[in-house]
Formats: structure tokens, C-alpha cells, sequence
């Protein structure tokens, strides 16, 4: 995994809460046997006008003009916008990598599904969540006749640039750290083979019918 | 000793290391596997050079692509035939069992997993797949993953978690008869919320959930991730153990009666705190019915479709509007007075002998209603099909004008041939109601087998306990 490193990029808002993995990426496009390639077909029934499939060329499909990502305005977007509980629904991780592929690199929302915030650290994507007050008054200004932009500093958990100066975020001090190193968990988890291994010497006492 | 939640112990005992912030190494007892997360797990431990850790820990079987009809001449779509051989070939790779499409054992990975004793009570249970949650219903900690997490079981049967928090849902008295599993968790779904649950594992609790059959319990838990938790099980009780003997990967005689003691242990203790508690009195559960585009848009079938303007929440109101208009209802029309295009029964959620039961006993000695183009019947796996044929489940459907199809996932997300048409209305039993889950533009109302039954042999939702 790529190293976080501070950046700064146009804010698209899209303004529905409860998104689910189904809009993220449709269930027709998780049939591929790869991480990568779905960036095109992010948000595809709310994108384009046409039924999407695989295979498509998708640059020739008709899109929806009223749709957020298709407004010229947030072109290059790689900051996301979201309401609250974004990405429930499955636990397929084709959702983040949809997001990664077509360029987010953050998502600022007041909540998330469990499943999905878990999957997006694991791909280099940091959600960020701030209160629904900050998250209302970003969403005021990137709908502005401007696009807003904003910097991202992970090491100092701020986000600068927006009308109110820095506003900082709380994260998870470990996967702060996996982020800014670009670690790999299962690198990390076999430093610890003994354990494992002793914990399953012990198991095989305490419940062997476990290990049949 | 303090009193401890059945989460606690459940996370307790399979806790390999913890650091100082909480953050904990928990060992994987069970790791189920499907095609569709798992390719690019195993691409990873190939491209790493990572062999599996535990073979005897993963069971395999394919079911989102699957088609539902005549299997043999293989899959149509040269799309999902990939997906489908890649996970026979990994499985052959790395040495996993496999219930392949053609094997009589294959079905919904969370129908196979129960029915085969593969998960068991105090077992951690993983899948790259949300409704996971299904196999909390024997007393186990089950929750889904997504595929960089199926890699790292494969690789370490251990995953880097954190603890969530506990909730305890109590449904608490009895339920009313024609009131089944499925319209007590979209009740409790429609009473916190879809988001209601998120960053908890919740015990399901009370005389109602007691009473319910393990199956019962399975489509209470499978729809715990609708609440928002990743987690939901059920205390381990007499019912759980006769569920559990007998079944092929179940413990044999010479393990059986020590695994009983410490099962028996499965539960929270008098005094254990949990961080949220929810009673909801079972008799007040009726009927329910979704009419929006999120499991929490759910009403009792004597009810309405609600008004957003009778909403204070702007950003509520706004998601009431926009599922309305998806579903092409009005506010105010009364529940029984929409008219389903077609009928799916099948999906993890309710697709068991029992739920196939009680759809036959309401479609016995009636007929599909001219107005559904199409009822479908999906068993959720191989036996519990052999078993609805033995009982004459079958017949019953057939003869009323149901198709009888193969066990797979289905309707209910259509990534095989089975799909709503743009616009088409489906009372279906599976999970989820979202946009175009069933099918781009498919308009979804979840409801209970029975309940499914009932709309297809009418061709409106009808109580069925009017019936």
C-alpha cells in the first residue's frame, strides 16, 4: 500500500445519507477477479442513463447530466462529501476500490457503515468523520458556484482551506500509522506467529474438537 | 468475578494478543469462503508467496453466481463462469474443501455453513460476505469482512480487530400467531434504525427470540447488518445443542460431551452491563412490509406508505422523497393496496425448510394471482431442497404456480439470471431493499415467507393472517 501523504484536492458533495455499497458499485461489476478497473462504473446507476455492464466502453455511454460527479465543477474531485452512514449495505470491498480507482483519496461524512470504514483504511482511503454542524456547513460551500478545495494533513489531523480555518479529526492512532507508513497488516500480524501459534497449541487442549 | 456479556466471553477466549490502545489479534475458528470476495484474496497470498494457514479452517461453496436452472451445461454468462471456476481452482490451489456447484451439499454459504455443523457455538466466524452475521444464531461471534481481510485469514487465521461496543436487544413476551422472525428484526430494523446498531454486536434477547427455532434465529441475526452491526447472536440454549448433534462437521462422541459443558456456558451472566439496552414488545410486532429503499422504510401491513412532509428531519425527509419516487408509490396508499410484479422466496435471510414450509402452507390449494409475471422459489441449499421434495413441498409450489428452481443467492442481489426488470415491483424475502439490488431499477418490498406467499396467490400484500 501507498504511504498518506498530505494533499490537496476539490471537494465533491453528494448529498444523500444511507449510500450503499449496491449504488457505490453495482452487483453486475463485482464479477471481476481483480482490485482494479472500477473506477468507471463508481456510482453507475446514478451516473450514467444507460444500463451499465461489464465490458462497456464506458467513455460513449450517455451520463446524467443532474448527477454530482458529471457537474464540470468537481471534474478531478478526490475528496468526497457524504452524509451520514455511508457505505452500509455489503461487505464487498469493491466499494472502496471503486472510490480509490476513479481518485478519492478521502471521505469526509458524520458516520459510516462499520464494514465498509474498516475496508477503506485497508486501501489507502482515509474516512474522515466530523460532526453533522462542520459537515452541513462544508456541504454550503462546495455547493457554491466555486468548487472548494481543501488540504488533507493526516499527520496533523486537519483539514485546511474551508471558510471556518483548520478543523481537526479524531483517528485511530494505529491506523494512523499504517496509513502514513503504508503498512501491510498481514506483514505486521506475522510478527506474531508464536502467539498465534501458542494460542492454538492451547486451543487444541481446551477445545479440540475445533481443529478436526 | 464480574459478570460478563456473551460477547465478552466469546471475544475473550479468542483473543491471541492485545496492545495497550485495544487493538487485538482474534483468532478465526471458522473462515467460510464464496467467489465473489475471495479471488483477489488468494491472487494476494500467490503474488506474496504466503502459503494458507489452517486448511481444515475454510470451507468453500459458490452461490452468488450460480444459476437457479438446469445446471448442466454450466454457466451462461462467460463473466460469472470465471468467477465461479477461479474459486474451483483456488480451492484445488490451496487444498479447501468445496461444495462446487454440481455437489449435492453446495447453497447459500450461510445456509451451508449451519446445516453442515461447520459453524458452532463459541466459534469466531468469518466471510467475505456482510450477512455473516446469520451464524451468531448457534451462539457464535460471526461477522463479515471485506476481501483485503479474507486474504488475512487465509494467511494468519487471525484478524487485527477492535472490540465494538454491546448491545442487548430484548423482544420481550410473545409474538401473535402469523407473526414469524422476519417481521421481528424488520421491526426492530424500522424501531433503531439502519445506522442503529452501527459499532455494536447485539445479543438478540427475550421470551420471543427464545421461542423461535434455530432457523428462526438465523434470519433474526442475518439481518443484524441492516441495523447497522456487523455482529448479532443469540445465548447458546437446549434448542442450539439438538440443533448442532448429529451434523457432519459437528463434534463426533469423543468430543461431544465437553463441548456441550463449555457450551452451555454461552451466555451473559445475571448482572452483565451492556452499553445500549432496546425492549421492544413482541406482542406490538405485526406484519411488516418495506416500502422505501432502506430496511428501516418499514411499516405493519395494515399500515400506509408514511408522508415526508410529516417528517422533522430535512435530510430524512429528503431520503423519504427520493425512495418514494424510486418506488413509484404516493404517501397515504395503504400497504394492501400495492401490487407486486413478481415473487421471490429464497435468499440467506429465508430460505430454510421452515420458511419454505410456511410459504407452502399458504400457497397449498391456491394459485399465483394472474397479475405476477413471476414467483419464484429458491432453497437455499442442496438439502434443504432434497428435504422440501420429501415433504412435497415441491408439488405444492408447482402445482400453485410457482417456479422451483436450484439453491442460490439468487433475486436477491441478481449477479446470476435471475432479476427485476426496470420498474418491476417484487415482494421478496431476502435483506435488502436498496436501489436496484434485484435489478436496475427493481423496486423491493422485504416481507416474511408467508407474507410473500400470501401476495403471490392474492397479487397485493395482505395480512396474512387475513387469509
Amino acid at each position: 500500500m501507498d504511504r498518506f501523504v498530505t494533499f490537496t484536492g476539490v471537494v465533491c458533495p453528494l448529498d444523500r445519507s444511507n449510500v450503499d455499497t449496491d449504488a457505490i458499485i453495482p452487483k453486475q461489476f463485482l464479477k471481476s477477479i481483480k482490485r482494479t478497473g472500477f473506477g468507471p462504473n463508481l456510482f453507475d446507476a446514478w451516473r450514467y442513463l444507460d444500463h451499465g455492464e461489464p465490458g462497456m466502453d464506458n467513455s460513449r455511454r450517455p451520463v446524467n447530466p443532474e448527477f454530482v460527479l458529471n457537474d464540470p465543477r468537481y471534474a478531478g474531485a478526490s475528496i468526497l462529501l457524504a452524509r451520514e452512514n455511508f457505505g452500509c449495505g455489503s461487505s464487498r470491498e469493491h466499494a472502496p476500490w471503486a472510490l480509490a480507482d476513479y481518485g478519492f483519496k478521502v471521505i469526509v461524512a458524520p458516520s459510516y457503515a462499520d464494514i465498509f470504514y474498516n475496508n477503506s483504511f485497508k486501501n489507502g482511503l482515509l474516512p474522515i468523520v466530523l460532526n453533522a454542524a462542520t459537515v452541513d456547513a462544508l456541504f454550503d460551500q462546495a455547493q457554491g458556484s466555486e468548487a472548494l478545495t481543501l488540504t488533507v494533513d493526516l499527520d496533523a489531523q486537519q483539514i485546511r482551506g474551508g471558510d471556518g480555518g483548520p478543523i481537526g479529526f479524531d483517528i485511530d492512532p494505529f491506523r494512523k500509522h499504517c496509513l502514513l507508513e503504508g503498512l501491510d497488516d498481514i506483514g505486521l500480524t506475522l510478527q506474531h506467529v508464536d502467539d498465534i501459534r501458542a494460542y492454538e497449541a492451547k486451543r487444541r487442549v481446551e477445545a479440540p474438537w475445533l481443529f478436526k | 468475578m464480574k459478570a460478563k456479556t456473551l460477547y465478552d466471553k466469546l471475544w475473550d477466549a479468542h483473543v491471541v494478543r492485545e496492545e495497550a490502545d485495544g487493538t487485538t489479534l482474534l483468532y478465526i475458528d471458522r473462515h467460510l469462503v464464496h467467489e465473489v470476495t475471495s479471488p483477489q484474496a488468494f491472487e494476494g497470498l500467490r503474488l506474496a508467496g504466503r502459503p494458507l494457514w489452517r486448511r481444515g479452517a475454510n470451507l468453500a461453496t459458490a452461490d452468488h453466481n450460480v444459476p437457479t436452472t438446469d445446471r448442466s451445461r454450466g454457466i451462461a454468462d462467460p463473466v460469472s463462469k470465471v468467477q465461479v471456476d477461479t474459486l474451483d481452482q483456488n480451492c484445488a490451489e490451496f487444498d479447501i474443501v468445496e461444495f462446487g456447484m454440481n455437489d449435492p451439499r453446495q447453497g447459500i454459504v450461510h445456509v451451508v455453513g449451519p446445516e453442515q455443523g461447520a459453524t458452532l457455538p463459541g466459534m469466531t466466524v468469518v466471510c467475505g460476505d456482510s450477512h455473516t452475521s446469520t451464524h451468531g444464531a448457534v451462539g457464535a461471534l460471526a461477522h463479515g469482512i471485506g476481501t483485503s481481510e479474507v486474504e488475512h485469514v487465509l494467511a494468519t487465521q487471525c484478524l487485527i480487530q477492535k472490540k465494538s461496543k454491546a448491545m442487548l436487544v430484548v423482544v420481550d413476551g410473545t409474538v401473535g400467531p402469523g407473526v414469524t422472525a422476519k417481521d421481528i428484526v424488520l421491526a426492530i430494523i424500522g424501531r433503531i434504525g439502519t445506522a442503529g446498531g452501527t459499532g455494536y454486536a447485539i445479543e438478540f434477547s427475550g421470551e420471543a427470540i427464545r421461542d423461535l427455532s434455530i432457523e428462526g434465529r438465523m434470519t433474526v441475526c442475518n439481518m443484524a447488518i441492516e441495523a447497522g452491526a456487523r455482529a448479532g447472536f443469540v445465548a447458546v440454549d437446549a434448542k442450539t445443542i439438538d440443533y448442532v448433534r448429529g451434523r457432519p462437521f459437528a463434534p463426533g462422541p469423543e468430543h461431544w460431551d465437553r463441548a456441550v459443558a463449555h457450551w452451555q456456558t454461552l451466555h451473559s451472566d445475571d448482572g452483565a452491563e451492556f452499553d445500549r439496552v432496546v425492549v421492544i414488545p413482541a406482542a406490538e410486532i405485526r406484519p411488516q412490509v418495506t416500502w422505501g429503499t432502506s430496511p428501516e422504510m418499514v411499516v405493519a401491513v395494515d399500515g400506509a406508505v408514511p408522508d415526508p412532509a410529516a417528517e422533522s428531519d430535512p435530510v430524512k425527509a429528503d431520503g423519504m422523497r427520493r425512495a418514494l419516487d424510486y418506488m413509484g408509490l404516493h404517501a397515504g396508499t395503504p400497504i394492501t393496496e400495492i401490487r407486486p410484479d413478481k415473487v421471490f422466496i429464497g435468499s440467506c435471510t429465508n430460505s430454510r425448510i421452515e420458511d419454505l414450509r410456511a410459504a407452502a402452507a399458504v400457497a397449498k390449494g391456491r394459485k399465483v394471482a394472474a397479475g405476477i409475471r413471476q414467483a419464484l422459489v429458491v432453497p437455499g441449499s442442496g438439502p434443504v431442497k432434497a428435504q422440501a421434495e420429501r415433504e412435497g413441498l415441491d408439488r405444492i409450489f408447482i402445482d400453485a404456480g410457482f417456479e422451483w428452481r436450484e439453491p442460490g443467492c439468487s433475486m436477491c442481489l441478481a449477479m446470476n439470471a435471475d432479476r427485476l426488470e426496470a420498474g418491476e415491483r417484487c415482494a421478496s424475502t431476502s435483506n435488502r431493499n436498496f436501489e436496484g439490488r434485484q435489478g436496475q431499477g427493481g423496486r423491493t418490498h422485504l416481507v416474511s415467507p408467508a407474507m410473500a406467499a400470501a401476495a403471490a396467490v392474492t397479487g397485493h400484500f395482505v395480512d396474512v393472517r387475513d387469509l
